[in-house]
């Protein structure tokens, strides 16, 4: 299964060459040109048969949130900086993997014996952490990790309960996966699926990829945030896990192109897929960069809904996975000249 | 020129949702220009063709604040954030309207400590609805603050001047403007409020010689504001700078220029917090001379913004000779 090769391996913004890997060996068979850019896009090109001259491209990001190492101590610990956000509560105890040689360590804390009062309720910020490799002294650390290294979470991939899975980095290998399934099928324009870099520390990927592509409409495919355990009061679970692919409105950084919010919308009444949109105003996506690229491009964002993303570990729905990979296709068919203009 | 901001201050049109005021600027300029277009983001750009001159930017952002719906509760109450910079302390009890013209009252849940000013996640608008099913709103709508126009003399209260009456400013200029040797591209922009998106697309795509942006900005003289030299009625203001720009000295100087050779007062802006779409103009491909005319405004992002009128036909007057001239900076 893509999803848990994609979940399970490493790439923390900036260092997604192992990403890039599995994804360029599993669509070459299905595209006719593929490029890697200079800041280290996938660029898959999927020819039309001519009959809709316009380029579409659909962006989904490799890199994933982590940990880089900064500063190695006599003892041998390894101090770091988070990449990306990154809540600094979850980090204590939690097991990672260090550098290309995927060193297993653990983030120490101090055991509950030992805590004062005050500091069973304080937050530990990431920078008075370490991380353990069991190194006895600063020389061996260093035969096995280097300054600059990136740290990944240690999650394997995992089937939970009913059709739902478990892993890292849905945030966004589950979009990745379902570029990876898109490019399979022929469509009557040029599509260019980007597989984007680095858009955790700021869009970087995608603003670059689009502006050399100039794309005439554009999609981001995300795993997204799901909050809808129990609440106190009755307010919006930003998405809901088993509830259809979520259609974004507007979030931070842009506000979908209406037509593009249509035809999605269309396209999944007519073909029973359910849905749903994204609470406004939260997160932000690479269409964020790509919409203002050069004189504008008309862009939409459609996510499957994650539980617990920017964590070790998170939830999604099968179903929902499954059913953003059809809502996309249904969509990218009913795709027509008129969706890509506002009077 | 009432008559004009009042049609512009009550239309809807929120960030985000800009098709009903385009529609009606549409309609205001389409007789008197050459060329009309739409571009991807929703930016409405007219060209007024000139005589061999230079390309002219000329911005007014046509979006308002305004909330969104981010939830529908079962008893049919909707929980909102803010589009743009929408305070908390400015809504209790405040009326916003939707594009589809229901009205909601800004409701707040009981409070902890009366005298702190409540979050949003205190707030809450009350449409009337029974339920959830029967609510006549949904999430993603926009609303804006609900409030018409009110002529005080030369004083003037509406919500949206910020930034209508530069929308109404350049409507004014291409009325009236005659035998200007530049190429101008009036563009009534989308998105400012959510960071001057629609200026970063459509100055890219008219790549101008000159940008001028026409907005409001702040003013100093009401009881205990903090400190700015700029006071309602003593003239449009010419900026020198704001949070993200520094006007193109040359463009400043020729601003300065016109409204003295015109006998226009006007005012030096120096604004510490907030910008507008000129910060993006100015930044667009090479770099773009870049300067800006504002209207001092009382009360900015609240639902009862202050302009007076004289400083709007001033600035009319002002932009009228600036772009008369050849020299578009000195």
């Amino acid at each position: 299964m893509l999803l848990k090769e994609l979940s399970e391996a490493r790439g923390v913004s900036g260092n997604e060459e192992k990403v890039r890997e599995i994804i360029r060996e599993h669509i070459k068979p299905y595209v006719n040109e593929i490029s890697v850019d200079s800041m280290g896009n996938l660029i898959a090109l999927k020819k039309g048969d001519g009959s809709l001259p316009i380029k579409v491209m659909l962006a989904a990001h490799m890199d994933e949130i982590g940990l880089m190492i900064t500063h190695i101590d006599e003892k041998g610990y390894l101090y770091f900086r988070p990449v990306g956000g990154i809540d600094e509560r979850i980090l204590p105890g939690k097991r990672v993997l260090v550098g290309d040689k995927a060193i297993p360590g653990v983030i120490g804390l101090k055991p509950i014996h030992l805590l004062k009062e005050e500091e069973r309720t304080q937050i530990v910020p990431a920078e008075r952490l370490a991380i353990d490799i069991g190194a006895g002294d600063k020389g061996s650390a260093e035969k096995v990790v280097n300054i600059g290294d990136y740290a990944t979470f240690d999650v394997a991939f995992q089937e939970l309960g009913s059709r739902r899975v478990k892993g890292k980095a849905f945030d966004d290998r589950a979009g990745c996966a379902v570029l990876a399934e898109l490019v399979k099928e022929q469509y009557p324009f040029d599509l260019y699926a980007v597989f984007t870099v680095q858009e955790e520390v700021g869009l970087r990927g995608a603003k670059v990829a689009a502006y050399a592509i100039e794309p005439d409409v554009a999609f981001s495919i995300e795993g997204t945030v799901a909050d809808d355990l129990p609440k106190e009061k009755d307010v919006s679970p930003t998405t809901r896990l088993g509830h259809g692919p979520a259609i974004t409105l507007m979030d931070r950084s842009f506000v979908a192109f209406h037509p593009l919010v249509r035809l999605l919308v269309e396209a999944a009444e007519a073909e029973g897929i359910p849905y749903q949109f994204k609470q406004p105003l939260v997160g932000g996506t690479d269409s964020g960069a790509i919409h203002l690229t050069k004189k504008g491009v008309p862009s939409a964002t459609v996510a499957v809904p994650c539980r617990y993303i920017h964590s070790p570990v998170s939830i999604l729905s099968l179903d929902d996975f499954e059913n953003t990979i059809r809502l996309m296709k249904a969509a990218l068919k009913r795709l027509r000249p008129e969706h890509l203009k506002i009077e | 020129m009432v008559e004009l901001i009042k049609a512009l201050t009550e239309t809807y049109g929120p960030a985000g949702n800009e098709a009903r005021i385009r529609q009606l600027l549409k309609e205001m300029v389409k007789d008197k220009v050459d060329e009309l277009k739409v571009d991807a983001l929703g930016n409405l750009i007219a060209l007024k063709k000139g005589v061999g001159g230079k390309k002219v930017m000329l911005a007014a952002h046509m979006d308002e604040i305004g909330i969104v719906v981010n939830y529908v509760d079962e008893k049919g109450f909707l929980r909102f954030s803010a589009m743009g910079g929408v305070f908390p302390h400015t809504l209790v009890g405040n009326r916003v309207e939707f594009e589809n013209g229901v009205v909601g009252v800004i409701g707040v849940e009981k409070l902890d400590s009366p005298d702190k000013v409540p979050g949003f996640d205190k707030l809450y608008i009350d449409v009337g609805a029974e339920n959830r099913e029967s609510c006549p709103v949904k999430v993603g709508d926009i609303g804006v603050f609900s409030r018409p126009l009110v002529v005080q003399g030369n004083r003037l209260i509406a919500k949206a001047f910020d930034d209508r009456i530069g929308c109404a400013i350049l409507v004014k200029l291409v009325e009236e403007l005659k035998d200007c040797p530049h190429d101008l591209y009036i563009v009534f922009t989308v998105q400012e409020e959510l960071g001057l998106r629609g200026a970063i697309t459509s100055a890219y795509g008219i790549a101008p010689d000159v940008g001028i942006a026409v907005d409001v900005t702040r003013t100093g003289d009401t009881p205990e504001a903090p400190k700015m030299a700029v006071s309602l009625g003593k003239g449009p203001a010419i900026k020198v700078k704001d949070a993200r720009m520094v006007s193109h000295p040359g463009v400043r100087q020729a601003l300065i220029r016109a409204a003295e050779e015109e006998g226009i007062p006007y005012q030096l802006e120096v604004l510490e917090g907030g910008t507008t779409d000129a910060a993006a103009i100015q930044l667009t491909r090479e770099g773009i001379p870049t300067g800006v005319i504002s209207i001092p405004c009382r009360y900015i992002h609240t639902p009862s913004e202050m302009v007076d009128l004289r400083d709007v036909e001033n600035a009319v007057r002002l932009l009228r000779r600036y772009l008369s001239s050849d020299e578009l900076w000195v």
